[in-house]
């Protein structure tokens, strides 16, 4: 509308001047012919800034056609730019002088991460400026077990010198000593440790569980099973009363603080070395294995796993869910870090680098985008929990694009070009040829145990689920 | 030392002999202990030459007690293994007999009364109590019935947990602060502050020196003015102040409406005496006080009279004064009760001069009853709609009226009135615009009517037209509904079903992990060139789909051309069939361009032109001819090859310029089998291919995924288009929604208690309601 009345102006005014300049009739018809796009505003000028972007649009569709084939295209390519782009590894903080063995996260403070050594240090890191703020001397020997209280403002380390020490989360200031708010002398190694989420109560793994009230230098309880050595111990952070620990004995022992006596055991066929609560789901439990593999337990139901989860080619170490509870991220002897969805029995992720040896401690951080890894060589690595994201802030129609390519390779998943993009991985020499291997050998096995089963007397081979494999049996 | 400590005991012993049993227990087993820690030191003769004396003694001492003591030490001994010897050197020699509780109770001499009835009755229940479970077993039934309680504690998260798995999109942190201030002013946090370091001191030193602040002001007075405005005492009292506030009103009001419905007309009177009075001392008062004020009471007074004066209350019309007057021949009050009356409505009706606008109004308000009266009370008298007034409404209004005048006939409720027909007023303004704008349409119509046919006829054309555009519209609303709707239907199934079962999924595809490192887009190509063929697939592949997969997937990049074997009837000659020009396919396209007033001629020029240009260019192509040519080839090259297997020289001469005989040549020509009949046999401007194309294999699924039930479904799943080209604004978003939002340098805490909470609410308010409908 803006348009037709200054063009009607603009053709009689260049009338007037022509007529005016005396040109020939017949030139001027030719120029007075001139065809011009014309478009009322209205149509596709938004009203505020806040409105949505008028895009006039016919969704006839057959003006649009061969969309099958063109949002492949787009989704073909958004998984190869994912791939481009899937740079995961963030920074590197090294600082510490023994290989790192284990981390706590603030509770309050996403920026602030806490590593024990193998030498009795403890440093404590500012992720964002990925530096060391402190550092301090707290055990002889492993730090074996750290968490921060709910609160944030102190924190509890044990070592291998029989004490449980607990800091002020708080620099000292100028002039002040490095001391232990609290120290507990205790009668055996701790080897684990957790805090209960709302209470002043913690507890202590190593011969025996023990439940310690934060004012009190003995335990308010102490749970035996039959087993004199517990490798770790944690609180479920949904029902907080409940708590589990993993045992030498090769079983997951389940405990309720209330109570005098635990609760249930399952035994498994080799050794669990950590166990993590799903923080979203009060009942699932994963336990990271010395057998490469990982399990979810239903803890009601302990005579099977939910899921286990393969892909690690060595000794499983550590375990981490992510706060959303929807993945889990383990550590293994074998080098890598791996992601997995939480009822996915194979990971979606791997990490490696060349320089990072066995990696024996892992958090998932509590904004839900990064993951940290400590390991043998003293390292503490920083990687993106989403190999691909961009990090910073995205603008609306970033974000957009993304959901919208994001949804494509949910849709076209199926496919094998896409699929083969998405899956592949660069693995380190030894490990891909140790997978092969482990591979080849559990095909052997299958078959081996088809073929007993094919020559046997029908009914006297029982079909043995993965599930049930791994598990000896449940102690009530 | 031992004996001789031992001798001098025994001695006690024998003189008070109820002690000396016990007390020979204990000497024993120290004699014992300290035997043993002799034995080490000493041979072993020496050991049994010590026991020997010592049964010596021992039985000296036994037979000092007498008869009653040696039968206790002989029970005591053990000859032989026996069965049913105690470790409490209690044997149970004549364990057969029981001992009776009468026994215990007989030794017993002052056992009360009441005691030994209850005893006796304990006896008569003849019930063994079990014995106790070993601690092994009562601790595990412990254990078990703890983990009961814990596992039927955790179940409690059931609902929750499902609910969170199957929910669209869940934002986290679940629990979402309100936005707001934050925890406290930044003052709080400088001023637990301290100068720690020698710098730190010095500097603040400096600082208190020249007096300058420490704790800069953060806030501003007005920020402080408005913190201080909303805090939580002052918005207490606040509140309270407005509940009294609301309480006091309601109870007035309900006074008012008790005091409203009395029945009593004495009741009634007196009160508007009262008040009446009240008011008339009140003006005269305000006439000294304050003359504007009182003018205006005035002048309100007036606007009551007027009112009085509208109405026909002192007509004598109404039913009282109708029976009043009936009456009025016998009864002399009657007959004062309508003079009065006469009185008041001369009063009311006389003409009264005044300075007010409406003159002419005034004029002709004689003493009009009803509906002239009432169109023209409006205010806005200029107005021609407010005439239009409904009838029904002027009565309701009316009757307020009167209803007022009957009470009080100028109080302060006046007032209040007035307020309220001027609300009224507002809305009865909205109504007339309403009727105003329908009446004119009305109008015009009729105009329109009235003038022609024929322009009813192009109307009713129009009015077609614009009917079927509606209908056009809401079919497109619909379709797009319907895809919506389809949409939506797909995704939730999609998302019901993949939710089900990941972990068959996830089974079916993990990582392939290789040793090639991706790092441009190139090498993701080259990844994608090779194809998974190199690798062996995990799983061994299932069947491939029924036919339709085709339909499916996508094809190929557009370059790649569906392949063409070929093969021709002789019965149809494709030239002839083939001559017919090819169909030109109408598509719609979105007027982009705006035609001038220009005539068709020159449009029809200028088509010819272009058609001349195209014709030129395209000239040597031959499109038939080439599909022809092509569909021949394909044909050819699917036909089998004959092969000829002569081989020169042998059985005749052979060398160069020979060629073998054509006798031979025939023998060992071997023909192959014709192949199957090609299916695009018969239909002349199709080229059918039957041959695997393995460009386009690449990309297809040849095996149903996971959460599919059927390929069908599969195939509607991929056919959806979700992209903005294809949908609507609105749509894309729902589609494309995340399942999992974060929000950024957001603490995500693990699920609370406060969930659950929430959840029973939900499903408590849920089962009340079940319950309610069953109970009917």
């Amino acid at each position: 509308m803006q348009r037709g009345p200054s063009e009607s102006l603009l053709h009689q005014h260049m009338a007037s001047v022509l007529s005016s300049l005396s040109v020939c009739p017949l030139s001027l018809c030719r120029i007075m012919k001139v065809k011009v796009l014309s478009r009322n505003p209205d149509d596709y000028v938004r009203e505020t800034k806040l409105d949505i972007q008028r895009v006039p649009r016919n969704y006839d569709p057959t003006l649009h056609p061969f969309e099958v084939s063109r949002e492949y295209t787009r989704a073909l390519n958004a998984t190869k730019l994912d791939r481009v782009f899937a740079k995961p590894f963030l920074a590197s903080l090294d600082g510490h002088r023994d290989g790192v063995n284990c981390m706590a996260k603030h509770t309050t403070s996403l920026s602030t991460l806490l590593s024990g050594s193998c030498d009795g240090e403890v440093r404590v890191w500012n992720l964002s400026k990925r530096e060391c703020g402190r550092t301090l001397q707290a055990h002889e020997g492993f730090v074996r077990g750290m968490v921060v209280r709910f609160c944030g403002t102190s924190f509890f380390t044990v070592g291998d010198d029989k004490t449980i020490k607990q800091w002020k989360m708080e620099t000292p200031g100028y002039g002040e000593e490095e001391e232990p708010l609290n120290t507990i002398l205790g009668k055996t190694v701790f080897t684990g440790l957790d805090h209960h989420r709302k209470d002043a109560v913690f507890a202590t793994c190593g011969q025996q569980v023990d439940i310690w009230d934060e004012q009190r230098s003995s335990p308010i309880r102490s749970f035996t099973w039959g087993v004199d050595s517990f490798s770790s111990v944690s609180f479920n952070p949904v029902e907080t009363e409940l708590l589990a620990s993993c045992a030498s004995d090769r079983s997951i022992v389940l405990y309720d603080m209330r109570e005098s006596a635990p609760l249930k055991k399952v035994i498994m066929t080799m050794r669990s070395n950590t166990l993590c609560w799903n923080p979203m789901e009060a009942y699932y439990f994963t336990s990271s294995n010395e057998d490469y593999n990982l399990y979810t337990y239903d803890m009601r139901y302990l005579d099977r796993p939910i899921t286990v989860h393969m892909d690690h080619v060595s000794a499983v170490l550590d375990v981490d869910y992510s706060p959303t509870g929807k993945e889990f991220v383990s550590a293994s002897f074998d080098k890598t870090v791996r992601i997995f969805p939480k009822d996915g029995g194979h990971s979606r992720e791997v990490y490696h680098t060349k320089r990072m040896q066995h990696v024996i401690c892992v958090k998932w951080s509590a904004d839900n985008k990064y993951i940290l890894s400590g390991s043998d060589e003293m390292n503490i690595r920083l990687w993106k929990a989403n190999a691909s994201e961009k990090l910073g802030v995205l603008a609306p129609r970033e974000r957009e694009s993304r959901n919208y390519s994001q949804k494509l390779k949910e849709k076209f998943q199926h496919h094998p070009q896409i699929r083969r993009i998405t899956h592949h991985r660069h693995l380190p020499k030894n490990v891909y040829h140790q997978s092969k291997e482990l591979r080849i050998m559990k095909e052997a096995r299958r078959r081996k145990y088809a073929n007993v089963r094919k020559h046997s007397k029908p009914g006297t081979v029982p079909v043995v689920s993965e599930k049930a494999k791994h598990v000896v049996t449940v102690v009530k | 030392m031992v004996k001789v400590s031992e001798k001098k005991k025994s001695v006690k012993k024998s003189s008070e002999e109820e002690e000396e049993e016990v007390r020979y227990g204990e000497e024993e087993e120290e004699d014992g202990e300290l035997r043993g820690e002799g034995d080490e030191e000493e041979g072993d003769e020496e050991e049994e030459e010590d026991e020997r004396k010592r049964q010596k003694l021992l039985d000296a001492i036994g037979s000092l007690g007498g008869r009653r003591k040696r039968r206790k030490r002989s029970q005591a001994e053990r000859s032989e293994a026996a069965a049913l010897m105690s470790e409490f050197t209690v044997n149970a020699e004549g364990g057969g007999d029981k001992v009776q509780l009468s026994d215990l109770i007989g030794t017993a001499d002052r056992v009360p009364a009441k005691t030994r009835k209850q005893l006796e009755n304990l006896q008569r229940v003849r019930k063994s109590i079990q014995s106790p479970l070993s601690r092994r077993e009562s601790d595990r039934i412990q254990r078990d019935v703890a983990f009961q309680k814990a596992a039927s504690e955790v179940s409690r998260w059931k609902e929750v947990i499902r609910q969170n798995q199957r929910a669209e999109q869940l934002v986290f942190p679940l629990h979402q602060d309100p936005p707001g201030p934050g925890p406290g002013p930044v003052e709080r946090l400088v001023s637990g502050w301290r100068a720690r370091t020698p710098l730190e001191e010095e500097v603040f030193a400096l600082l208190s020196a020249n007096k300058q602040p420490i704790h800069d002001p953060v806030l501003t007075p007005r920020e402080e003015a408005s913190v201080r405005a909303m805090s939580l005492e002052e918005a207490k009292v606040r509140r309270a102040e407005l509940q009294k506030a609301r309480a006091l009103q309601s109870y007035y009001e309900a006074r008012a409406r008790r005091e409203r419905k009395i029945k009593s007309k004495k009741y009634h009177r007196v009160q508007n005496k009262a008040k009446r009075k009240e008011f008339l001392k009140k003006f005269e008062e305000m006439v000294e006080a304050d003359p504007a004020g009182a003018l205006e009471e005035l002048h309100r007074m007036e606007v009551a009279r007027m009112k009085e004066r509208m109405s026909l209350k002192h007509q004598n019309s109404g039913k009282w004064a109708k029976s009043k007057a009936i009456m009025a021949k016998y009864d002399e009050g009657a007959r004062r009760a309508m003079q009065q009356q006469l009185e008041v409505n001369k009063e009311l009706t006389q003409k009264v001069v005044t300075s007010l606008n409406e003159e002419e109004e005034e004029e002709e308000e004689e003493v009009l009853p009803g509906f002239v009266n009432d169109a023209e009370r409006g205010v806005d008298s200029s107005n021609p709609w407010m005439r239009g007034k409904l009838s029904e409404e002027r009565k309701e209004a009316e009757e307020e009226e009167e209803e007022v005048m009957e009470t009080v006939d100028l109080t302060v409720e006046e007032e209040e009135e007035e307020e309220e027909e001027e609300v009224k007023e507002t809305e009865e303004e909205v109504l007339l615009r309403e009727f105003d704008s329908r009446r004119k349409l009305r109008q015009a119509e009729e105009e329109r009517a009235a003038s022609d046919r024929e322009e009813e006829e192009e109307e009713e054309e129009e009015r077609a037209a614009s009917d079927r555009e509606e209908e056009e519209e809401e079919e497109e609303k619909a379709a797009s509904d319907r895809e919506e709707e389809e949409l939506s239907e797909f995704t939730t199934l999609f998302r019901g079903i993949s939710d089900a079962e990941k972990v068959a999924t996830d089974s079916a595809a993990p990582l392939q992990e290789g040793l090639i490192r991706i790092r441009t887009l190139e090498d993701v190509d080259l990844l994608s060139q090779e194809a998974p063929d190199d690798e062996a697939p995990p799983l061994p592949p299932p069947p491939p789909l029924p036919q339709p997969s085709a339909a499916v997937n996508p094809p190929p990049p557009a370059t790649e051309k569906t392949g063409k074997p070929k093969k021709r009837k002789r019965g149809i000659e494709l030239k002839q069939v083939l001559t017919k020009d090819t169909k030109a396919i109408k598509v719609p396209l979105a007027p982009t361009v705006e035609d001038g007033e220009e005539d068709g001629e020159e449009d029809g020029e200028e088509d010819e032109e272009q058609r001349g240009l195209i014709r030129e260019a395209f000239a040597g192509d031959d499109v038939v001819s080439d599909f022809l040519k092509d569909k021949r080839k394909q044909e050819d090259s699917g036909k089998p090859a004959v092969v000829d297997l002569t081989l020169p020289g042998w059985g005749e001469w052979g060398g160069t310029g020979l060629k073998p005989s054509r006798g031979k040549r025939r023998r060992f020509r071997v023909k192959a089998a014709p192949p199957p009949p090609r299916k695009d046999q018969h239909l002349p401007s199709v080229i059918i291919s039957e041959k695997r194309n393995s460009a386009i294999s690449g990309h297809q699924v040849n095996s149903l995924p996971f959460p599919f039930a059927n390929p069908a479904q599969f195939e509607s799943a991929v056919r959806t288009p979700l992209g903005r080209t294809w949908n609507t604004e609105r749509t894309v978003k729902k589609v494309v929604k995340p399942r999992v939002v974060t929000r950024m340098g957001a603490i995500i805490e693990p699920m609370q208690r406060e969930e659950l909470m929430k959840d029973r609410k939900r499903a408590g308010g849920k089962t009340t309601l079940d319950s309610l409908t069953k109970k009917h």
